[in-house]
């Protein structure tokens, strides 16, 4: 067991190595450099070109220069924004937790939707109830998520009134952020109304990023519970005079989450790429709207780190992940 | 029950000859019902692309100035001149749809060609030499699978600089590892078979036996990848040009089209409405109809998309 750890995460050391060399290659195959940026449209003289070039040691070769790179990563220093000349370790760590707010409640969505919905699928299936769970489990894998984010808006915050348009929580109130997550500092503040607020500003954006891992958790929920169903022990079950719901949920269920437990945990990756566009949608503070801004400002620190952080928090989920599902299935362990 | 009947009279029939792979192949589709609904959608749309200089009633970028945000035209207050109803610029909405799915599904073809191409000789490479080779490609898409995919796409267009041509390049790059570990697999599974080793004895040479014997017993999956990559791209290229990354205005194209009207959702959400219903059909047409030829063509495909 220990052994098959290990192994897992000397796995993961060359991966990372890659991804400091992608964030790396990413500024130098900019067309031009930080100094050139720096000296905008009437160009700069060459001595304060070359003083200004060795200070940010771009003189270096690129070896060596690379090597600095992951030594000053290694210290944590990602460097700072050229728009808000903020550290962007400091800025990242700030947004990260809202952003793990909503991938949090969007998964939580996404699996108490899709898991019974997949069962039900499996159990009925051939009728109208399997047919209606995999039509629009179809769709909603299909669905364009920054349109469906935009319809949601249309139909219950301008048509209905229900919910806010935008935003984490509305203007009047003023939480203190101790630890980041919105829901969590409202009620160490005991104000309910803000999380009243805070919750009802949650919805629309958790419905909009949960819906595609949804559909895709229903599909596989779907297909690994007729696989079990088939399984000599649950005939075995039913014909041992268990009654049905018993055989579902006790003998089937608990073999077919195997595989639903990797899907959900390869979810992080697709649910990162959402946020992306459901922060932006929604104006929520975090990472994805923040790099999104990054790039269209040409903030090329902020869209570096940014990277570099997301690859290396998808690479440790997937490892954890990993090193779960060996724990769970020993055949994985030693193979 | 219906299929031992209908095979009493195959059985009982005086031709003997084996059906052809094709006619095969088509029962195992047509059987789908869902997938044949969307090959038809995917020849529709096609034919909507090919002919859209034909079929839409107006040029996609003339201006009709006294007609601006026009609503649909069940509208009471809309025409039949503007079926859909017209953007913000008075451009008809239809005509625009039309045009853009021409420039949907040239993103989907031209990435899913660039990636499948390079993806097929990487995988190739990998799975027939296995040692450093395979080694050092599988860690470089390990490296590209650790980003999510939109991040991966926006960071390329970070390094190409935004436009519709490098929106394709970024989504190339984006779809490229799951073709080439397909493709290694299916070498893998292969290159130890019989036909492989008849074909080395017979004295064919190495690129012959990886183009020519090996890589044609791969194709099934890399088909069915690919028509499914085709709807990743056409969702991720609409994703960048919403976000202002992909083909820039006044291109038609969908993405760009929602991003360009967002002002105007209050007040005429058709401009925002009919886009991203065009988006949702294209990439649930190819949806339909790669998981068709997942089952017809790969049984044991099943489910491995992530």
């Amino acid at each position: 067991m220990f052994g098959f750890l290990l192994r897992r995460v000397a796995l993961i050391v060359p991966t990372f190595l890659g991804v400091t060399l992608l964030a790396f290659a990413l500024i130098h195959l900019i067309p031009g450099d930080p100094v050139e940026n720096l000296s905008g449209e009437r160009g700069m003289d060459p001595a304060r070109r070359e003083r200004l070039l060795h200070e940010f040691g771009l003189d270096r070769s690129l070896p060596v220069q690379y090597l600095s790179y992951v030594g000053q990563v290694l210290r944590g220093d990602l460097g700072t924004s050229l728009t808000t000349h903020e550290s962007v370790a400091q800025e990242f760590a700030t947004l990260f937790p809202a952003t793990v707010e909503l991938a949090f409640f969007a998964l939580v969505f996404a699996v108490a939707v899709g898991l019974p919905a997949g069962m039900l699928a499996a159990v009925k299936r051939n009728t109208v109830a399997d047919y209606t769970v995999m039509g629009l489990s179809l769709t909603g894998y299909s669905m364009p998520i920054f349109w469906w984010a935009l319809l949601l808006i249309l139909f219950f915050s301008v048509y209905l009134g229900w919910t806010p348009v935008s935003g984490r929580i509305a203007v009047q109130y003023d939480v203190p952020a101790t630890t980041g997550f919105m829901l969590v500092d409202t009620l160490r503040a005991g104000d309910m109304g803000a999380f009243r607020s805070a919750l009802s500003h949650l919805i629309l954006p958790t419905i909009a990023l949960g819906t595609i891992p949804l559909a895709v958790i229903a599909r596989m929920t779907r297909s690994s519970m007729l696989e079990v169903l088939r399984e000599d022990y649950v005939r075995a079950a039913r014909a041992k005079g268990l009654p049905r719901w018993r055989v579902i949920v006790v003998h089937a269920l608990r073999n077919a989450l195997i595989p639903v437990v990797t899907v959900v945990g390869l979810q992080v990756g697709l649910l990162l790429s959402g946020a992306i566009l459901t922060e932006t949608i929604f104006s929520w503070p975090g990472v994805g709207n923040w790099l999104v801004h990054g790039v269209q400002s040409r903030d090329y620190p902020v869209v570096q780190g940014g990277i570099l952080l997301i690859a290396a928090i998808v690479i440790t989920v997937n490892l954890i992940v990993d090193m779960l599902y060996g724990v769970i299935n020993p055949r994985i362990r030693h193979g | 029950m219906a299929d031992a009947a209908s095979a009493v009279p195959v059985i009982g029939a005086t031709d003997s000859a084996p059906p052809s792979r094709l006619r095969e192949f088509w029962r195992a589709f047509a059987q789908n019902r869902g997938a044949v609904i969307g090959l038809v959608l995917v020849a529709l749309l096609l034919a909507l692309a090919l002919g859209a200089d034909f079929i839409a009633p107006h040029p996609p970028n003339e201006q009709f100035r006294e007609f601006t945000l026009a609503p649909p035209a069940w509208d009471a207050t809309g025409s039949t001149r503007f079926l859909l109803g017209t953007d913000p610029v008075g451009r008809d909405i239809l005509s625009r749809l039309i045009h853009g799915t021409r420039l949907s599904l040239l993103i989907g073809t031209i990435s899913v060609a660039i990636s499948l191409t390079i993806g097929a000789i990487l995988g190739l490479c990998a799975g027939y030499f296995r040692g450093i080779v395979d080694t050092s490609i599988m860690r470089l898409m390990d490296v590209m699978l650790a980003l999510p995919s939109l991040l991966l796409a926006i960071a390329v267009v970070a390094i190409l600089g935004p436009g519709l041509a490098n929106a394709m390049y970024a989504i190339a790059v984006v779809l490229l590892p799951h073709y080439v570990r397909l493709t290694r697999a299916a070498v893998i599974a292969e290159a130890g078979r019989e036909y492989v080793t008849s074909s080395r004895i017979a004295g064919a040479g190495t690129l012959r036996l990886m183009f020519g014997t090996i890589l044609p017993n791969c194709a099934a999956p890399l088909i069915v990848q690919a028509t499914l990559g085709f709807s990743n791209a056409i969702l991720d290229a609409a994703a960048l040009g919403f976000l202002g990354l992909g083909a820039q205005p006044p291109t038609p194209e969908w993405g760009s089209m929602l991003a360009s009207a967002l002002e105007f959702i209050q007040r005429a959400p058709w401009v925002v409405t009919f886009p991203g219903l065009a988006i949702l059909i294209t990439v649930l047409a190819f949806n339909l109809t790669g998981d068709g030829l997942r089952d017809a063509l790969d049984p044991k495909l099943r489910s491995s998309r992530g």
